[in-house]
């Protein structure tokens, strides 16, 4: 006989929270995977009173959304947790907040209400800045304008399959460039999908159609993550949990 | 500027490599603390990969140690991969610290913990990147004083020409000792430059100054004479022992890093040395005597580390840990603590016998039962006389099936091949043992599906144990046994699918074997293979077994030894050996009586349970056993 867990099982979710957070600085290093464990560790160490699967290796129940690539900072990473007891989310924030490294911050934790749809559904594009030091506006500009003229800019992406071509242009629904600091600044919002388009794609489209080559690796940070609609804003994806939250206020256990 | 950030520098460069996570520090319970308000600087290098070298406890301890005091500060440095050594070279940028990303060469020392001797090439890699001279000799006050420590620093003299110092056992007290002396000679103005202070360094109980002392040899190659140079250095160099371990309670709150490291865990160390007396076990010979930390001083480490990390596993670690006297208590106390927390509990590969399945089944209570490793590390009856491991075939049998009964589906095997008189027969023994294993697990468990592990590695013999004077077996003799085992277990398919065997082949261990019992003439070696682009030894993708014996073919004939004279040539008694002058404690008589002893297939009863049988530690260093039990037990935490 297979040996089953001892006693009760685990405790059920009871309270859903949706998280964003930022990875800012040297952290823009860290991969997903060193982030889920980070994660993982500091909300132990901020004693939030996590669901967890049943079985013999329990897991805290953590759903995270699509991260930014490694290398890539971004003040706008979501996640979602499970809780076993109801937590003010605010209070929640703020100890997560203070057991991450320094480099990470939670920007924002509020409640996920019923009937307001789910966190995944609300995110299918990213808006990029992206920094290019060593690069002049007036190199950016043109070969911006090159690249938004074009229907196609096909780029090899090396994935886990090899280097494979894709098309980096059909994703960036409008981006425009400035310059801050003698620095040129690339703004971008690029629609999420398969095979995802990221800012180096983009970069070595802008190589392949104007031959701009960055003296320097360029900053990306992804400055935020929603819905794009019609009028082309990205809606914030907790909008209609910030909204319900105000129209129910709910009995909250402190941590 | 000295001690600035390297940063700025460094970033660009981060974002051309693989896994820059590890470079950037950062990480929860890192510190970093202002340059000018410390007296004495250190860097302290695991000189391996950052994902080996930082779970390492020893300089997890000396980094919080020093941290602790006001006028010292305490860096990290590892080894950096050959991408971004590369660009560090074409781009003018140093070996840094990955805590405040300043440059190794502005500290006043440069600690290096050597675990293995693989890591020698590591160092002077370390060293040209942080553009620190390779030799001692070469070396001026402005230089980091590189000082080497660790289990390989029981015998430095391969690494003699490019370390200034190496520190023989704990390092604790040491570390505040030579951090003293340095900050002393600082304030007074750096009287008599370099020179004077290592003198003042080698005066330090447990520290060896190598340039103090001149090796002569004989003409038939082995080495004549070691004498000092200065009469106010000692003649024999002793070990430090730390006693009373409650009153070192670190590390307290130990580093948990954002890249995946090799062991996802925090680690309590629940006593130090081991007097099993296995004689293949260099760090069993030279951390006498035990050691043990109390039950209560467990409870707090454990309470306070898991509040100051967030880790989900405890590892209670030490030689043997199923030996501490108050382990039964302890691993019910523990696991009634962190009942219902989601917090595992585990202790390291054991000793073969019953009461550990007991100990493992109570740690796991109510977790999953993947898998126990035992270590009989040798495989007939009668090696394992030899080697003082003494366990029989059907206690073995009987503990593994007992373990499978236990709902354990999953259970490693350690041993190690080429151990001193072994034979083909005994190495075959492993073939028999696993197969009667899976058979009994079968039945015990009425499950098909129970596996064994057996993972097995050439033995190495290491100074300052019985060992010491015996021949290694070749690569040849490794592969071959390796090879019928193989064949062995693979006989039949229906048993052999359930078992699992994993090998390193015997060529690394010959390397390992002349850097172990090497003499100061190997450093030419050391410093070749690093010159042809040798480094990360550890990594079979890295080795290169070729560049190691063409190096010591050339650079070892002058002198007239060779790569077998330093491995597979068995010592005689009266030989003076390359470590003679650094002293664990273990009197040379000693070993040499137990290494008779040994090929006569004689055991020996451990110095805890039967009286002391003058092994030469405890009167040489002033040390004594110290173990409970206390009769305290743990009380349960409050609730949160
Ligand atoms: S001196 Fe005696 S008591 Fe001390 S470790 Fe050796 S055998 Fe054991």
């Amino acid at each position: 006989m297979a040996r089953q867990p001892e006693g009760p099982p685990p405790p059920p979710t009871v309270q859903k929270l949706r998280i964003r957070y930022a990875k800012r600085g040297r952290l823009r290093f860290a991969s997903h995977r060193d982030l889920a464990r980070t994660l993982e560790r500091a909300l132990r160490r901020a004693q939030v009173p996590m669901a967890f699967s049943a079985g013999f290796s329990p897991h805290p129940k953590i759903s995270y959304l699509g991260a930014a690539p490694t290398g890539s900072a971004s003040e706008a990473e979501y996640l979602e947790i499970g809780l076993s007891v109801r937590c003010d989310p605010e209070a929640v924030r703020a100890a997560l907040d203070a057991a991450l490294p320094e480099d990470l911050a939670v920007v924002e934790c509020v409640e996920a209400l019923e009937g307001t749809g789910s966190l995944a559904d609300r995110i299918d594009t990213s808006v990029w800045r992206v920094e290019l030091p060593g690069v002049a506006l007036a190199e950016l500009e043109p070969a911006l304008a090159e690249f938004l003229s074009r229907d196609v800019v096909t780029v090899a992406k090396r994935t886990k399959n090899g280097l494979r071509d894709i098309d980096a242009r059909a994703s960036v629904t409008s981006a425009f460039a400035v310059e801050e600091a003698g620095c040129a600044i690339l703004h971008m919002v690029v629609r999420q999908g398969t095979p995802a388009v990221r800012p180096d794609d983009v970069l070595a489209a802008l190589t392949a159609v104007a031959d701009l080559r960055p003296p320097l690796p360029p900053r990306a940070v992804r400055a935020a993550q929603g819905r794009l609609d019609d009028t082309g804003t990205v809606a914030d994806p907790l909008g209609p949990d910030r909204a319900a939250r105000t129209r129910c206020q709910g009995e909250h256990a402190t941590i | 500027m000295t001690g600035e950030t390297l940063y700025p520098r460094l970033e660009p460069l981060l974002a051309q490599i693989q896994k820059p996570i590890q470079y950037v520090g950062g990480e929860l319970n890192s510190q970093v603390k202002p340059w000018d308000g410390a007296a004495v600087h250190w860097a302290l290098m695991y000189p391996d990969a950052y994902e080996v070298g930082l779970p390492n406890q020893g300089l997890m301890i000396l980094y919080e140690v020093l941290n602790e005091r006001p006028d010292a500060l305490a860096e990290r440095t590892y080894a950096v991969w050959p991408d971004l050594a590369a660009l560090m070279r074409e781009n003018g940028v140093p070996q840094f610290t990955v805590d405040g990303h300043r440059a190794v060469k502005d500290f006043d020392l440069l600690g290096v913990s050597f675990a293995t001797e693989l890591g020698y090439t590591n160092l002077l890699e370390a060293l040209d990147l942080a553009g620190v001279p390779l030799h001692a000799v070469d070396r001026d006050e402005t230089h980091p004083v590189v000082v080497a420590g660790g289990h390989a620093a029981f015998n430095p003299e391969p690494v003699s020409d490019f370390v200034d110092a190496a520190v023989l056992g704990d390092g604790e007290q040491v570390v505040g000792d030579i951090t003293d002396v340095v900050k002393a000679w600082k304030a007074q103005g750096r009287p008599g430059g370099r020179v004077e202070l290592l003198a003042r360094l080698a005066r330090v109980d447990g520290v060896y100054v190598p340039s103090f002392y001149a090796v002569s040899y004989a003409a038939d190659g082995a080495i004549a004479a070691v004498t000092r140079t200065r009469d106010d250095v000692p003649v024999k160099v002793g070990k430090r022992t730390v006693m009373d371990l409650d009153e070192w309670p670190y590390p307290k709150t130990p580093i948990v890093p954002l890249a995946e490291s090799v062991h996802e865990r925090m680690s309590v160390e629940i006593f130090r040395g081991c007097t099993r007396g296995c004689r293949f076990c260099q760090a069993g010979m030279i951390t006498r005597p035990v050691r043990e930390r109390t039950i209560t001083g467990i409870g707090s480490m454990v309470e306070q580390g898991l509040k100051a990390t967030g880790y989900e596993e405890v590892g209670l670690l030490s030689l043997s840990s199923a030996d501490h006297s108050e382990i039964g208590q302890l691993a019910k106390e523990l696991a009634d603590r962190y009942e219902g927390t989601n917090t595992s509990l585990s202790l390291p590969s054991t000793r073969v016998d019953a009461f550990n399945v007991t100990l493992a089944n109570e740690l796991s209570r109510n977790g999953r039962r993947s898998g126990l490793t035992f270590a009989p590390e040798g495989g007939s009856e009668r090696i394992r006389r030899v080697i003082n491991k003494t366990v029989s075939k059907e206690d073995l049998v009987r503990t593994v099936t007992t373990a499978y009964a236990n709902g354990w589906r999953q259970v490693k095997l350690y041993f190690m091949c080429g151990l001193p008189t072994e034979t083909d027969e005994d190495v075959l023994e492993i073939a028999e043992l696993a197969v009667e294993v899976i058979r009994a697990g079968r039945e015990a468990s009425g499950q098909k599906d129970v596996r064994c592990t057996v993972s097995i590695g050439g033995f190495v013999p290491k100074p300052h144990t019985p060992f010491q004077w015996a021949g290694q077996a070749s690569a040849d003799t490794i592969d071959h046994r390796l090879r019928i085992l193989r064949q062995a277990i693979n006989a039949d398919r229906r048993i052999g699918k359930s078992i699992g065997l994993r090998y390193h082949d015997g060529k690394p261990g010959v390397i390992e074997g002349l850097l172990s019992r090497g003499d100061r003439r190997v450093g030419r070696v050391i410093e070749r293979v690093w010159r042809e682009g040798g480094k990360f030894d550890g990594w079979s993708e890295h080795f290169s077994f070729d560049r190691w014996t063409t190096a010591a073919a050339e650079e070892l004939a002058p002198f007239g030894v060779d790569l077998d004279w330093f491995t597979t040539r068995e010592r005689t008694e009266h030989e003076i050996l390359p470590w003679d002058h650094l002293d664990s404690g273990l009197d040379k008589e000693f070993l040499w009586d137990d290494w008779q002893e040994a090929l006569n297939e004689e055991e020996v009863a451990d110095c805890r349970w039967t009286p002391c049988y003058d092994c030469g530690v405890c009167p040489t260093m002033g040390t004594e056993i110290q173990i409970g039990p206390t009769g305290r037990s743990l009380i349960p935490l409050t609730v949160v």
